[in-house]
């Protein structure tokens, strides 16, 4: 957390980086922005230049992906000085209006979207949904994710794990209304303070509730609490790691058939920053029919889709081929006739560049939850 | 002793070390009001020449019999002092040092407090020197042989440098042949020697040096017992062909059922093998050995109508009767030169490595340039698709090192420079390739390195700044993912070939040889020596020494100056004939000790046994401490309940006063 005694130098500990560039080297955006992270790190060293830095508009095309992080030789988390400079402009109010207003709805309705808390559990609607109760144990808690909660497209992702988890007889349970955004969007953004006041409400909040487990459905909230909770108490999962123990132990019963080509795409929350690779593919390997193909760019080295980092708030000013426009080109070129992905933010972007290729027709981007609905019965 | 004690006090400046901190004359002065004390001194170098006159002289003429040297850790010059003491006729263990430098001037910023506290180590130094002992220190034989695990360019070197002093040694190398990982290097930086050239000829002296036993494919089992007198137990693996009738034609291997269908490990893997093989051709021994797990009659019983290779062996050779054998030797020094691991690339999977066949390792490339090597020299990869010529080569430096993510922060030392040699044979090979090294540092410290650095650049091999961070496949090319750092530029630079230029690591199994040896590792996880800078070939366990990579990454000639170092120092003890055992051991009052062996699982030097005495008619059983293993390391003494153990010049008796005298004073 922040000291005010740090400098910015110490803080992000830019004197450990030995300008080897393997994080401007590995940062996917390079290919459609200026952002050059090392030379942040470089250039932050000096106190007097940071104002000028963080007005630089391509602060603002870090994805937060990470890469940089888990490439970095020497430990640092290049990203992080981005995210400093970013918590600048947040304190000196200069910040777009889509931004402030996100951070806006954090703070009073504990969601990014601008949504009303009581509507959080909305998406339960119609089912038979176990609610946690502070004090009673609990083998599995779930956290939803305020876009898996409010975004009708992705809400599918939550509604048909009930069903499942009903039939499997797993012990679980799920917060009412009072579930609060992890954060991850906010720290992204830089804004710091609140940030730190939502790990400390939901450190208490969580720990309430006796669970042996808090079970993610979306890798961006999988991997914040599990990276940036130092107090959480339940031990940190996302949820096909839960099914897949269900699957060894015989709990899912397939059915229908799915005679298709599925290319998953590592989200970069789940893989590179967790290193969950191999259970979302043992899923979608059991559906019935289901040829797997893979990315050339996969697993640790997956390609971003530009959905994390806040970049659901900021506009890239980039006219170069998104992102997720190349991953979908590449998915076309491996014949692949969905692409599988967990994470709701990853279904967004993808689904966004499928529309605007126009190949909406042959292609589907679907989320594994919603295919899981469909062949597992519940 | 029953002469009434005389102390001399000596306080050491240690130029400005100790007296910048310290007001040594105060502590001087202080000392001399001290009960027994008769001199009390102060000195620029106590441990020079001068110095230890002057304690000399005052001994001559006080008639001292008790010194204190107030200076540094006893670490260093404990002995130095023991020696000057001894020399002018008093017991060397008559000696007590105060650290007041490690413990005190270098540790404290306030004169007046760094000199007080200096004067309660001085006074408990004094408090315990009134109640030494004098002690002997005894000499045993020293066996003049010496044991040599792991049979690379350091262990081969060590053998060859102590077998020609005329000791014996017994070489215990784990694999087939001996040679290590030179064996496997083509040319050698920074001169070009060709490696077989100048490494075959010191294989084949090593295994007709008449004072040198190869035990190959052997493996060390047991090492009891200490400096002078290891007992040594190895165990010669079964090669299941008889040693002395194989003539090493091969034509079991040629014949075998399943001829060239195995990894070869020479090759790294890019060769193949038969179940029956020599590892390589130059191979020392020149005898074949049947590997247990891909031969068909070993693991399935069953190999054809019966063993090809039995049937077409004119010398008889095969024998799968064949079974382990244990061998036992006694020696008096041990050298560990077991080498290194390369880092292994998969554990970097941003690289592809596992994932592409043009993606090599150093390792590898050196086997593919190499005339005997599983291309006879030719630069040919498969790119996914065909085999080719590459005309695009990238290089990459520090795979594996000076990196947290994968845990290791050192660097390899030699990959900046095989990496430069490398990339001169590959013009060498195809002239007009385009080759490019990505690095983050050129280092190239050793003799002749900048100068054949400067070489292989104007050779046309671009040098760009930066370390990729990733490697994935368009069409058929590679896709180095990298910013070029001197010119702030993101690259998608497309390859043929990617050369991982590999770190190297301690070995996997090093586990093995640290449990046998006692020894520890550094915090690069290799073997650790017992001072980084003095006694660089050392290790805490006296008699044992290090060689090579084991201790840490070196080149060729590091490696061999450090084997020769080793070499010298084992031989020590194998020359003289004799070691000296330490005084300052664990002794047993047979009188009190109850024979509850409690000491006995304390022991951390297994030093203590139990054995039935008589005592008053009857037979009990009591410790006892062999004087040769035990380290004074008082483990045995905190444990023991009556008392009754206890480490001479560290008794209750002597240290309790020695703490006390710490606490009394202001
Ligand atoms: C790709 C590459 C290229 C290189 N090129 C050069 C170069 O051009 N010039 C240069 O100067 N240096 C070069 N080096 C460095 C050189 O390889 C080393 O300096 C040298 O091999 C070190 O020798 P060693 O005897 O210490 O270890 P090793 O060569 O590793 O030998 C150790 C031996 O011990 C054996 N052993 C291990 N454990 C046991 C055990 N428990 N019991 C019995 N035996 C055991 C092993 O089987 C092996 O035979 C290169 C290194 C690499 C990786
Ligand atoms: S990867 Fe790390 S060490 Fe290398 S330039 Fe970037 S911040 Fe510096
Ligand atoms: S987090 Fe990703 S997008 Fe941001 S700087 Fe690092 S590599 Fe680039
Ligand atoms: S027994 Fe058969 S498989 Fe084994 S080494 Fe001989 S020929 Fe080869
Ligand atoms: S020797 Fe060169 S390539 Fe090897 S780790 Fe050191 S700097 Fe890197
Ligand atoms: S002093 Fe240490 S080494 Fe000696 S017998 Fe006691 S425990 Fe063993």
């Amino acid at each position: 957390m922040s000291t005010e005694s740090q400098t910015f130098t110490e803080k992000y500990d830019l004197l450990g980086c030995i300008q080897c560039g393997r994080c401007t080297g590995g940062c996917p955006v390079t290919v459609r922005a200026d952002l050059n992270v090392r030379r942040f790190v470089y250039d932050a060293y000096y106190e007097e230049k940071l104002d000028e830095l963080a007005r630089l508009a391509e602060i603002w095309d870090c994805t937060a992906c990470h890469t940089c992080a888990v490439r970095c030789p020497k430990g640092l988390k290049p990203l992080e000085v981005l995210l400093g400079l970013r918590t600048m402009i947040i304190e000196s109010g200069k910040v777009e209006p889509t931004v402030r207003d996100a951070l806006q709805s954090v703070l009073l309705e504990g969601n990014p979207w601008e949504k009303s808390r009581a509507a959080r559990s909305d998406w339960m609607e119609g089912l038979d949904v176990k609610i946690a109760e502070p004090g009673v144990p609990v083998e599995n808690l779930f956290f939803v994710c305020c876009t898996i909660a409010y975004d009708p497209r992705v809400k599918s992702i939550a509604r048909n794990i009930v069903g499942l988890l009903n039939k499997s007889g797993v012990d679980y349970a799920f917060l009412d209304e009072s579930e609060t955004c992890c954060g991850s969007e906010v720290f992204t953004l830089g804004e710091e303070g609140l940030f730190e006041m939502l790990v400390e409400d939901n450190t208490e909040l969580l720990n309430e509730y006796t669970a042996k487990r808090l079970v993610c459905l979306s890798p961006h909230c999988f991997t914040t609490y599990k990276t940036r909770y130092p107090d959480l108490k339940a031990e940190v999962i996302h949820y096909t790691q839960l099914l897949v123990e269900l699957l060894e132990e015989g709990k899912l019963n397939w059915k229908g058939d799915l005679q298709k080509t599925i290319v998953y795409h590592d989200p970069c929350y789940l893989g590179k920053q967790s290193n969950v690779y191999d259970e979302p593919r043992t899923l979608l390997k059991n559906i019935p029919g289901v040829k797997m193909v893979e990315f050339e760019r996969s697993r640790e080295r997956s390609l971003c889709c530009e959905g994390g980092g806040g970049k659901m708030w900021v506009e890239s000013e980039s006219k170069k081929e998104r992102l997720a426009e190349t991953r979908i080109k590449d998915a076309k070129a491996l014949e692949a006739d969905i692409v599988a992905v967990a994470c709701p933010f990853c279904v967004l972007t993808l689904e966004d560049a499928m529309k605007s290729l126009g190949y909406e027709e042959e292609m589907r981007v679907a989320e594994i939850m919603e295919l899981l609905g469909e062949f597992v019965e519940a | 002793m029953t002469d009434k004690p005389k102390v001399g006090v000596y306080v050491c400046h240690c130029g400005i070390n100790i007296s910048a901190t310290v007001d040594v004359e105060t502590v001087a002065d202080y000392a001399l009001k001290l009960p027994n004390v008769e001199v009390a001194r102060t000195y620029s170098y106590m441990c020079s020449d001068p110095g230890q006159v002057l304690i000399k002289n005052d001994i001559k003429e006080h008639g001292l019999n008790r010194i204190i040297v107030a200076s540094c850790s006893p670490r260093m010059h404990e002995p130095t002092f023991r020696k000057a003491i001894q020399e002018a006729g008093l017991n060397p263990y008559y000696l007590e040092m105060a650290n007041i430098r490690e413990q005190c001037s270098w540790v404290h910023e306030d004169m007046e407090e760094a000199t007080a506290k200096s004067k309660k180590l001085v006074a408990s130094a004094v408090a315990k020197v009134r109640l030494l002992e004098a002690l002997e220190s005894k000499e045993v034989d020293a066996e003049p042989a010496a044991l040599i695990i792991g049979a690379g360019i350091a262990g081969i070197q060590a053998a060859l440098d102590i077998a020609d002093a005329g000791f014996k040694v017994f070489l215990v190398e784990k694999t087939p042949s001996v040679g290590g990982r030179m064996a496997q290097l083509d040319k050698t930086f920074p001169t070009l020697d060709c490696s077989a050239c100048i490494l075959t000829p010191k294989m084949v002296d090593c295994a007709s040096h008449p004072n040198i036993e190869l035990l190959s494919y052997s493996e060390v089992e047991e090492i009891g017992g200490y400096i002078g007198n290891f007992d040594v137990k190895v165990r010669k693996k079964a090669r299941y062909v008889d040693f002395d009738k194989c003539t090493g034609c091969g034509d079991c291997a040629a014949e075998c059922r399943v001829k060239d269908r195995f990894p070869s490990e020479f090759d790294q893997g890019m060769g193949k093998r038969s179940a029956i093989y020599l590892p390589f051709p130059q191979a020392v021994p020149a005898k074949y050995t049947i590997d247990p797990e891909s031969c068909l009659y070993l693991t399935r019983g069953k190999c054809g109508k019966g063993p090809k290779c039995q049937e077409v062996c004119k010398a008889e050779a095969i024998n799968f009767e064949q079974e382990d054998e244990i061998v036992e030797f006694k020696v008096g020094a041990v050298i560990v030169a077991t080498g290194f691991d390369p880092f292994d690339a998969s554990r970097k999977p941003e690289y592809g490595y596992n994932d592409y066949p043009n993606v090599i390792t150093g390792m590898e490339m050196e086997r593919l340039v190499s005339a005997s090597g599983p291309t006879g020299g030719k630069v040919k990869v498969f790119n996914g698709e065909e085999e080719i010529e590459p005309k695009e080569v990238a290089f990459i430096k520090c795979v594996g090192s000076r990196d947290a993510s994968v845990g290791n922060e050192y660097c390899s030392r030699v990959c900046c420079m095989y990496v430069a040699k490398q990339a001169h044979l590959i013009r060498d090979k195809i002239p007009d390739a385009n080759i490019r090294v990505y690095y983050i540092d050129v280092r190239a410290f050793g003799k002749g390195f900048e100068e054949f650095y400067d070489r292989v650049r104007r050779e046309n091999v671009r040098y760009i700044r930066g370390n990729p961070s990733e490697i994935f496949k368009r069409g058929n090319k590679l896709v180095v993912k990298v910013e070029d750092t001197l010119t702030a530029t993101p690259l998608e630079d497309e390859v043929d070939l990617v050369v991982l230029g590999v770190g190297l690591e301690p070995r996997a199994d090093m586990r093995e040889i640290m449990d046998l040896l006692r020894l520890s590792q550094s915090p690069d996880r290799f073997f650790l020596e017992a001072h980084p800078k003095l006694r660089p070939v050392d290790t805490a366990t006296e008699g044992v020494f290090l060689a090579g990579c084991c201790q840490g990454p070196k080149d060729i000639p590091d490696t061999v100056a450090q084997a020769k170092g080793a070499a010298s120092s084992a031989m020590i003890p194998l020359a003289r004939g004799k070691v000296m055992i330490s005084a300052q051991v664990a002794e047993v009052d047979e009188a009190t000790c109850r024979g509850c062996g409690f000491c006995v699982n304390i022991c951390p030097y297994t030093a203590i046994e139990l054995v039935k005495i008589n005592r008053f008619g009857h037979e009990v059983e009591v410790a006892r401490v062999n004087e040769a293993l035990c380290k004074g390391c008082g483990s045995c003494s905190a444990g023991c309940l009556s008392d009754s153990i206890q480490p001479k010049s560290f008794r209750d008796r002597q240290i309790l006063p020695q703490i006390a005298a710490l606490g009394v004073l202001k």
